[in-house]
């Protein structure tokens, strides 16, 4: 039957759902959870989500006919139940590849979480999980340059990385800063860290703050005669002065800088990437905004389909959540993530919250990083939660050492030396974690004291965004 | 502040040098290199043997001990080879490595004999 031009509106389903699609290897997929308006059937609204997503719009217009609409659109081709919530449903959706300019993060997020969000039909719209096609991340640059050459680069192997996020986050003197910078990397961390916030305020301009921290980095290298990095932060007003700041790093000899790549933007993100990868800079990606997007279970982004995101648009260590300090994070969400950012090819694990296989072919891993609220005593776990190829970070846990910031980075490299070696001995860390630092503290006065100051702490707020699971 | 302990370390003083993973612990007993040798072995990696003069420790190259042991599965051969850079090098750090061929990197690296510091 030749196709008519009817004007009017018509039920998306009509168009847009399609249960018998078979997506095909080079289809982006994604995973919405729908709460629909009432009244509203799920397939309409399933299909209503991948229009709005693809290539439709509210009504017919006269120009659809002047394509194949059939083959640029996106298409609703499974619904399923989610555990737990009587109210939603997982829509999965189908993309053509071509509907994505290659290489281009801001594409992918502009159509998957675009107009969509606003659109009156959902009363909320989650996007859970997304399959990158494999022929689509060899389009992206993904990590500088990724864990393996980080380890080659820095010179360390068989163990997670140290960090320290200098404290407090606002008001230092660009030198009394480097001092605090100069203090955590003698002491035996390999990183120090600019909090997200710094970037060039009236009390301490980006340059000087360079000058005095690099100065740091040389003298604490000399000393202990180990590589040592601080990451810098470029983030900046603009992409021109983020470049600008990016190029004095690298001619003051900084190994990594630095980015907030959610309130920095894809596309600054990506152009810093692939300038790192030009020019040998290792590059830490911060993610702050992360908490608006990610956090209401019912509505935004997950924090997974962020990670993914990162890996292609590019960065070498990206914040993770710890699991075990005092910030938000799901072991098993949060292990599922971890992978995603590590592995050469991940499996639906629904467990973990992963609703899709995803290949990164040849792409580089990111570094995750576990930051915020933990000390010496969670030194075990992190161990055994994180492995090897991870940075851990102690601000606090290394700053608020009672002896100053040396012997608290001592205290944090002997705890994590101990519970690598026994760990290769072969013993559980979790289980064994109190014996194993009480004997390192015997050669360790600085962990002894470190022991003794944390001791106490605890943090036990409950999750607010927890896997989906049967609830009855 | 009498009871702040100082950190001590300083540039002139070249045992404040460290060497990299569990240089901030204490130097290992031969039992305790052994199961550093036998996790390298039980995770399929290549035992290799690396030693330096300690001032010249921060390069990236260090000195191959004649070539890495692919496929090496004895426990005391490994041992054998490590004490034996240390008899020809008695100054030198000496260290054990884990190559891990599918990671490209090194799985595991350690110092199991110090060198004397200049």
């Amino acid at each position: 039957m030749a196709k008519n031009y009817q004007a009017g509106v018509k039920d998306y389903r009509e168009t847009y759902w399609m249960p018998d699609y078979t997506p095909k290897d080079t289809d982006f997929l994604a995973c919405f959870k729908v709460i629909p308006q009432e009244g509203v059937p799920r397939e309409e609204a399933a299909a209503a989500v991948a229009a709005e997503s693809s290539t439709g719009t509210w009504t017919t217009v006269w120009t659809d006919l002047l394509t194949d609409l059939d083959y640029y659109k996106g298409r609703a081709y499974a619904i399923e139940d989610v555990p737990g919530n009587d109210e939603a449903f997982y829509a999965f959706i189908a993309y053509p590849i071509d509907l994505f300019e290659e290489g281009s993060v801001v594409n992918i997020l502009t159509s998957l979480v675009g107009n969509v969000f606003g659109f009156k039909a959902v009363r909320s719209l989650r996007l859970e999980d997304v399959r990158v096609p494999r022929a689509y991340v060899m389009t992206c640059g993904g990590p500088p340059h990724g864990i393996q050459v980080e380890r080659d680069i820095m010179n360390k192997y068989g163990r997670p990385l140290l960090g320290c996020t200098i404290k407090p986050k606002l008001g230092l003197s660009a030198k009394n800063y480097g001092r605090a910078v100069y203090e955590v990397l003698r002491g035996g961390l390999d990183f120090s860290k600019d909090d997200e916030n710094v970037n060039s305020q009236p009390f301490m301009r980006w340059k000087q703050r360079f000058d005095f921290v690099m100065e740091a980095v040389h003298k604490a290298q000399a000393e202990t005669g180990e590589r040592k990095g601080h990451y810098l932060n470029v983030t900046a007003p603009t992409p021109e002065e983020m470049y600008k700041r990016a190029e004095y790093a690298k001619e003051l000899g900084a190994p990594i800088i630095m980015h907030d790549y959610l309130t920095g933007g894809f596309t600054a993100n990506t152009g810093l990437a692939n300038w790192c990868r030009d020019n040998g800079l290792l590059l830490h990606i911060h993610r702050a905004m992360h908490a608006v997007l990610d956090r209401n279970p019912n509505h935004g982004i997950h924090f997974r389909v962020l990670t993914k995101m990162l890996r292609l648009s590019g960065g070498d260590h990206l914040h993770s959540g710890t699991v075990v300090g005092k910030l938000e994070g799901d072991r098993e969400a949060t292990l599922g993530w971890i992978d995603l950012m590590r592995d050469r090819y991940v499996k639906e694990d629904r467990t973990r919250g992963i609703m899709f296989d995803q290949d990164w072919g040849s792409m580089p891993g990111v570094m995750p990083v576990a930051s915020g609220g933990i000390h010496v005593w969670h030194m075990p776990a992190l161990v055994s939660i994180f492995g090897d190829d991870s940075v851990l970070q102690f601000g606090g846990g290394t700053l608020g050492h009672p002896w100053g910031n040396a012997a608290g980075a001592a205290a944090n490299r002997v705890s994590l030396e101990a519970c690598v070696k026994a760990r290769n001995e072969g013993r559980e860390l979790e289980k064994e974690g109190k014996d194993i630092l009480t004997d390192a503290a015997k050669h360790s006065p600085e962990l002894k004291m470190a022991m003794e100051t944390w001791k106490e702490i605890k943090f036990e707020f409950d999750t607010v965004d927890k896997l989906d699971v049967v609830h009855r | 502040m009498s009871d702040v302990q100082d950190f001590k370390s300083s540039l002139s003083d070249p045992g404040s040098r460290k060497f990299e993973t569990f240089s901030y612990l204490p130097t290992m007993e031969a039992v305790e290199i052994r199961k550093q040798v036998e996790y390298i072995l039980s995770q399929g990696w290549n035992p290799a043997i690396e030693h330096t003069e300690p001032e010249n420790a921060f390069g990236y190259y260090w000195y191959m001990w004649k070539l890495p042991m692919f496929g090496e599965t004895d426990i005391d051969r490994v041992l054998a080879e490590a004490a034996a850079c240390h008899r020809a090098h008695p100054d030198n750090h000496v260290r054990l490595v884990g190559f891990d061929n599918y990671a490209q990197s090194k799985g595991a690296e350690m110092v199991i004999y110090r060198g004397t510091p200049v």
